[in-house]
């Protein structure tokens, strides 16, 4: 069986919006940056199924696509690792991960 | 033997050692011990008196009299080059037997003194400021004596001016003695003022006349030039030549007390007694007649103005001792008759016998300076200036009384002492003198000769007075008289021994001696001068002798029966002469009318002016200031309401955006990603639409 772009296309726009939705709902920081991986996903994907689709017999477009999302992933765990770090202190400091509570920076 | 180069490289020395004793006496008047502070005033003085002697020596060894002149040019003070030639001053010192002369006076006599301050002084908190005072006018005497150009000499005319204020006002707590010392002063300004004007007179019209060919103001250079005066273009139909001389005999006049400038000499005497010893009798006030005898070329050409100045002395001479007949203070009494004595020395200068003058300045010098510390003996003892408090005093004070009869002797003229010859020589040359005005020359005499009478007469009654008779000052005082200590007598019996023999200096002409004096000055007075040597006539010249001493001789009589035999007769001459006596007693009210004449209406236009300041100029300052602060207000009142206001709105209006604004800022990071989700959104369907 064989798939076409725009199953692709809705399942990485699906992803993205259940990540932004988790981003923008979830009181739980944790939650939050799972929300922003999904975000990532979707993007990841996207990126793959164009360079898939679009150009399959260019080899150099083909591969420019995937090395996104190489890029992608690879960020995204470093992103990941900062973040659960600040998440770590920021807990430490005030007895919470809840991100409403987090309004310092308030003008 | 002293070489004559090395005197001239030493001539410095004379007025700069008392100007180190007056540097050293005034830095260190605190720190020093009495006892250093009068070693170092005296030594000064000694020292400069031991250089003058061996100037004096080297100047008496040059055989030829015309070379006798050694000039030592210390640096160039002033130098001024332009195309057609050129003006320069030196600081230059002059010694040739003038100032010689008058060196040994001013050293020798200054010493002397200096000495006797230190006896006189004793005791008093601020000696230190004395002996420098002291030092400084021997100083400033030594630079106007020594001085060999015209402007030299003015710094030290003014310098002994400004000494003399000092010293009038040394006791300066006491606020009549402050302004005394204020008064002399200012009279003095007034002289100096006509010494100035005199001076560039003389340097414009030689400066035009000779077109630029004038490079100095040095005597030998004005002697050279002077003669190119009498082709200049007359002022106002005199001749510019008078006009100078004049000009100087205004300044002579204002130093040396003479009519009208005399009248701060015997308020001068509000100084300590050897000051007016020094400063006021024997050495300051005899600059003016230095200073024309100086100028003797000048005023050889200017015949107008040596009769005016031979008048002008005759007059003081004359004027000054009929006020001196009825003075009751002590030192008043010499001050007036240091005026008179002075008024001889112009006399003599005036007809032209400057050598006389100069003598009679010189034993003038002893015998006043005697008089003067004798007086202060006195004064020292009895505690008062009072003569009418005195009495009785020489057998408590034998050294001071018999050296002071000496000097009485002296100044009434009684032969062979040294008064009697330089007085005889005056009125022997005014005798002979030839004035532009025939006939005046006798009159000047028998004034001169009226004023020795007058002269002999106050100075008996002096003597009377203070010495003889019983003491007056009541005998709570007279337990306490006593002789003063040796410092003060030593220097007494030396001036007596001067005053007594001073006269063997200017030996008159019927002896057949040299007049040494005479001889000596010749160099430098050319054949201006004259003692009545020239004139062969003995047996005149001994009838005047025989006229002058029999009047010295009639005035004294006078006194000593007025004052010893009847002394009741004083007091009915006062009753009866009341009007003359008042119009004497008070100076003939001289004072009084200069106070109406000039005084009064500087003050008038003083308070005047003062007014005018404290209404016109002060109000129209404080009108433009209360305008200017009301305008200020006005301006303050915009300034703080529209300019501070729009200044202030803006800032506010910012303020309350920004307070709303800033509700958007929540802190809240999802809030954030709401806007930024919106945002993207609105793009989004920005693009798709347009």
């Amino acid at each position: 069986m064989s798939y076409s772009l725009p199953s692709f296309l809705i399942v990485s726009s699906l992803l993205f919006c259940l990540g932004m939705f988790t981003v923008l709902t979830r009181r739980n920081a944790i939650g939050v940056l799972m929300g922003i991986e999904l975000i990532l996903n979707g993007a990841g994907l996207n990126f793959v199924a164009f360079s898939r689709f679009l150009e399959p017999t260019q080899t150099a477009n083909l591969l420019s696509g995937q090395v996104f999302t190489l890029f992608i992933i690879a960020i995204a765990a470093a992103e990941v690792a900062v973040a659960l770090a600040i998440v770590l202190v920021l807990y430490s400091q005030m007895k919470t991960i809840d991100v409403e509570d987090f309004k310092d920076l308030r003008g | 033997m002293v070489e004559p180069q090395t005197v001239k490289n030493i001539l410095w020395l004379i007025p700069c050692l008392p100007l180190a004793g007056a540097v050293i006496n005034g830095l260190l008047r605190r720190r020093l011990p009495a006892r250093l502070i009068h070693i170092v005033g005296c030594a000064s003085v000694f020292l400069a008196f031991l250089v003058s002697v061996s100037g004096f020596i080297t100047l008496v060894r040059i055989e030829e009299p015309h070379n006798r002149l050694l000039i030592q040019s210390l640096y160039q003070w002033l130098l001024t080059v332009w195309d057609q030639g050129r003006f320069s001053l030196d600081v230059a010192f002059r010694l040739d037997p003038l100032s010689a002369a008058l060196c040994l006076v001013v050293t020798g006599v200054g010493f002397l003194i200096h000495l006797y301050s230190v006896g006189y002084m004793a005791g008093d908190e601020s000696q230190g400021r004395y002996f420098a005072y002291l030092n400084l006018f021997t100083f400033s005497m030594l630079l106007l004596v020594l001085a060999d150009n015209l402007l030299l000499m003015f710094v030290g005319w003014e310098g002994v001016g400004l000494c003399s204020y000092l010293l009038i006002g040394f006791w300066f707590s006491d606020l009549e003695k402050a302004q005394a010392g204020m008064k002399a002063f200012i009279v003095n300004r007034v002289g100096d003022f006509g010494f100035f004007v005199g001076l560039m007179l003389l340097f414009w019209t030689l400066f035009e006349g000779s077109s630029g060919g004038i490079t100095g103001l040095g005597f030998d250079q004005l002697t050279e030039a002077i003669p190119l005066l009498g082709s200049a273009s007359p002022i106002l139909g005199v001749g510019v030549a008078t006009w100078i001389a004049l000009l100087f005999f205004v300044g002579a006049t204002g130093k040396s007390a003479q009519i009208p400038l005399y009248i701060w000499l015997p308020d001068a005497m509000a100084g300590p007694t050897p000051v007016s010893a020094f400063i006021h009798a024997a050495t300051m006030v005899t600059a003016g007649v230095y200073m024309i005898v100086r100028l003797n070329f000048l005023y050889a050409i200017a015949p107008v103005a040596m009769t005016v100045v031979a008048v002008v002395g005759a007059v003081t001479a004359f004027y000054a001792a009929t006020i001196a007949l009825t003075q009751n203070d002590i030192k008043r009494v010499l001050a007036y008759s240091t005026i008179s004595q002075l008024g001889y020395m112009f006399l003599a200068v005036g007809v032209a016998a400057f050598s006389t003058g100069i003598f009679h300045l010189v034993t003038h010098a002893f015998f006043k300076a005697l008089l003067f510390l004798g007086a202060g003996s006195v004064i020292h003892a009895v505690h008062s200036n009072d003569m009418q408090e005195m009495g009785g005093l020489k057998k408590y004070m034998p050294y001071t009384y018999l050296t002071f009869m000496t000097a009485y002797l002296a100044i009434s003229g009684i032969p062979p002492l040294s008064g009697f010859m330089s007085k005889d020589e005056i009125l022997w040359a005014t005798f002979n003198s030839h004035l532009s005005i025939p006939g005046l020359g006798k009159v000047l005499w028998a004034l001169g000769l009226l004023g020795a009478g007058f002269t002999a007469f106050y100075m008996t009654r002096l003597v009377a007075l203070t010495f003889m008779g019983n003491f007056q000052g009541g005998p709570e005082k007279e337990k306490h008289l006593h002789e003063s200590p040796l410092v003060m007598t030593i220097p007494l019996m030396i001036l007596a021994v001067l005053s007594a023999v001073g006269g063997a200096i200017g030996l008159p002409a019927v002896t057949h001696l040299p007049n040494l004096l005479h001889d000596f000055l010749s160099p430098v007075i050319g054949g201006h001068g004259s003692s009545g040597h020239e004139i062969h006539a003995y047996g005149l010249e001994v009838l005047l002798m025989v006229i002058s001493t029999g009047v010295a001789l009639t005035g004294i009589g006078l006194g000593y029966y007025f004052y010893l035999k009847r002394p009741e007769l004083p007091g009915q001459i006062k009753a009866r002469f009341a009007g003359m006596h008042r119009l004497l007693f008070n100076k003939y009210y001289v004072d009084e009318i200069y106070q109406a004449l000039f005084l009064r209406p500087v003050l008038k236009l003083v308070s005047l002016s003062g007014r005018f300041d404290l209404q016109g100029i002060d109000g129209a300052v404080n009108l433009s200031s209360r305008i200017t602060a009301k305008f200020s207000f006005l301006v303050g009142w915009e300034d703080l309401t529209i300019v501070d206001g729009a200044v202030n709105g803006l800032a506010d209006i910012f303020k309350r955006w920004g307070a709303w604004i800033r509700q958007v800022q929540t802190g809240r990071i999802q809030h954030y990603l709401y806007s930024v989700v919106l945002g993207i959104f609105g793009l989004c369907v920005f693009m798709l639409l347009f």
